[in-house]
């Protein structure tokens, strides 16, 4: 099991290799990625600061509670902070299972609950020279045409 | 006691603050420690009931601290 912080590039392919095992018919991979637009403004950029020591245990505690309810499944996160670009890779989770079911399933619980839990936070830098700290407990602008 | 204090991200920038000691009465709870950040200067940015951590694990307002622990009051998460 991996659950780590990272300032460089996500390496997918090396999430998928630490899931990998002669018994998994079943690998997913999940990448979250810095999109161009939020609520309808350009974005250009986003700077991710967290808790870190919290980010890792609290990655680690959603981790086991994975293996628990999933029993087999074999997890790796990583989530990157710092300056990132569109496009950007900034969260990869792989999930390796004998079983499809049981892989999908726990790959969404882990994204899930990391976007709930875990102490991470994002500053948008948007085209128009600003920025702002994203709050998603505050309900989203109708986006502009 | 003395407790350490942490701030991130909007609520650092409203304090101007990453981080501070606070020095509370025996019997004081982590709730005490938002009541008292929120009496700075820039402090009535944070919600009277913001998320909170001790000692990395989230935490209730009325659970009481101990000298020597880190209170962390967190703004909503947005990772992923």
């Amino acid at each position: 099991m991996t659950a780590r912080l990272v300032t460089g590039a996500i390496d997918p392919a090396a999430l998928l290799a630490e899931v990998s095992g002669d018994g998994h018919g079943a690998t997913v991979l999940f990448l979250g990625t810095v999109r161009n637009s939020n609520d309808g403004r350009p974005v250009d950029g986003i700077d991710y600061t967290a808790y870190d020591a919290m980010a890792v245990v609290e990655i680690e505690r959603i981790v086991a509670e994975a293996v628990a309810r999933f029993p087999g499944i074999v997890v790796a996160v990583e989530h990157r902070t710092g300056t990132l670009r569109v496009g950007d890779v900034s969260v990869a989770i792989a999930c390796g299972h004998a079983h499809r079911g049981p892989a999908l399933d726990a790959n969404r619980f882990v994204i899930e609950q990391l976007k709930r839990r875990v102490p991470i936070w994002k500053r948008e830098h948007y085209l128009d020279g600003t920025s702002e700290w994203v709050d998603p407990t505050r309900p989203a602008l109708e986006a502009t045409p | 006691m003395t407790v350490r204090v942490l701030l991130f991200a909007s609520y650092a920038d409203a304090v101007g603050k990453r981080e501070l000691t606070l020095e509370l009465a025996e019997g004081a709870v982590v709730g005490d420690v938002v009541a008292h950040v929120r009496g700075l200067a820039g402090g009535t940015a944070l919600p009277p009931a913001p998320l909170l951590a001790v000692n990395a694990a989230y935490a209730r307002a009325h659970q009481p601290v101990r000298s020597g622990d880190e209170v962390a009051i967190i703004p909503p998460v947005a990772g992923g």
